[in-house]
């Protein structure tokens, strides 16, 4: 009985370390395989050049986004708000008075904590474990919760079926059809192949910088590092990742 | 009483109307099966030509998850070789790139309508199809 007691306990002390040291291994795992991709745009850079839509006609163009004039029923990824509709809560005084009163380019913040995500009833909208909040068109059923969620306007519906209003669809990615969600995906499809995202290419200012934010020695890290920087509507605690250097 | 022979009658025509076209497709030949157009570019499909040919949307929606969910986008197919897995891009794309000789003779003939081709977008003949991102 005595020995038995003996045995059980040094079986379950040697089952708990080997629990722990396997959770601690891949835990380590993870996070050294994470990324945690993010955009940061230099505000300054971008206003300079006025009416410019580069960033803007690359994406939409890449990915079959639809050009509905119709503001009750257009698609949009990225558009161009003024600075202090995009910014509504009460901004520090110390941001230029330069950068305030123009037009600003915004887009799925691809949040760390995702209202989106979190009323999805399908999961039809998940975060990667990069950090891009993904759509899968397949799973959507069209209840526009996430719609509802997002406190930046960043999906749009597609109340129409989109096709006809794509003048040269590309066939590299899937349009959508009528009674889906749909928004920007950070263009997973072209980092899969190694590539920028659109916009970023796109810039002729090279105000947008794409990175990964756990690499110190990135792109954007580097931005934010050197430069100050605001994001929008922190208050909320969506945790947003595309940083506007003002 | 008097009606019996006319709602008897009457049944009968009804019971023949509905089963009509049971009888006339039992009484016709069979349609026959569709002509499909061979892929001119490539020699061998991503699996055996009988299983694509009863189990190909299994693959597709495989295909699908493993891209959408998973970010994987290569294929690797029992012989060793490495496909992307793209509808536009490599089924129709690169293979049976005439969808209405290939894809639709059989959906039309098994009178199904997969709902695919909603969003996917159907390349352009011609060898730079597609066109870049």
């Amino acid at each position: 009985m005595k020995r038995g007691r003996r045995v059980f306990l040094r079986m379950a002390g040697g089952a708990a370390a080997a629990t722990a040291a396997g959770a601690a291994l891949g835990c380590a795992a993870r996070v050294a395989a994470r990324q945690r991709l993010a955009i940061a745009i230099d505000v300054r850079r971008c206003l300079a050049a006025e009416g410019c839509r580069a960033c803007i006609d690359a994406c939409h163009r890449a990915h079959n986004v639809p050009a509905i004039v119709d503001a009750r029923h257009e698609v949009k990824w990225i558009w161009k708000e003024p600075f202090e509709r995009a910014f509504a809560a009460d901004e520090p005084d110390s941001i230029p008075v330069a950068v305030r009163g123009g037009l600003v380019p915004v887009f799925c913040n691809h949040c760390d904590n995702p209202p989106c995500v979190r009323v999805c009833p399908t999961q039809a909208t998940w975060a990667r474990s990069d950090g891009i909040v993904s759509i899968d068109a397949h799973r959507c059923i069209g209840c526009r919760y996430c719609v509802a969620a997002c406190p930046y306007g960043s999906r749009s519906f597609n109340w129409l079926d989109p096709q006809p209003f794509l003048a040269r669809p590309l066939s590299r990615y899937p349009a959508r059809t009528r009674g889906v969600v749909e928004k920007c995906n950070l263009c997973e499809e072209r980092l899969g192949e190694g590539r920028r995202p659109a916009c970023v290419e796109a810039c002729p200012g090279c105000a947008m910088v794409f990175g990964d934010l756990r690499d110190p020695s990135s792109d954007v890290r580097r931005a934010i590092r050197e430069r100050y920087s605001i994001r929008r509507k922190p208050e909320l605690g969506t945790r947003p990742q595309v940083y506007y250097l003002v | 009483m008097r009606s019996r022979a006319l709602i008897a009658g009457g049944l009968a025509l009804a019971v023949a109307v509905v089963t009509w076209p049971a009888w006339r497709a039992l009484a016709s030949p069979p349609a026959p099966p569709p002509v499909l157009a061979r892929p001119s570019g490539a020699a061998r499909c991503v699996a055996p030509v009988a299983y694509m040919r009863a189990s190909h949307m299994r693959l597709l929606v495989e295909w699908r998850d493993r891209v959408v969910r998973d970010g994987v986008r290569t294929y690797t197919d029992a012989e060793g070789r490495l496909v992307e897995m793209s509808l536009s891009g490599t089924c129709i794309g690169a293979c049976h790139t005439d969808k209405a000789k290939f894809c639709d003779r059989c959906h039309d003939y098994a009178a199904v309508t997969p709902t695919c081709f909603n969003c996917h977008v159907v390349p352009e003949a011609g060898p730079a199809a597609g066109g870049t991102r």
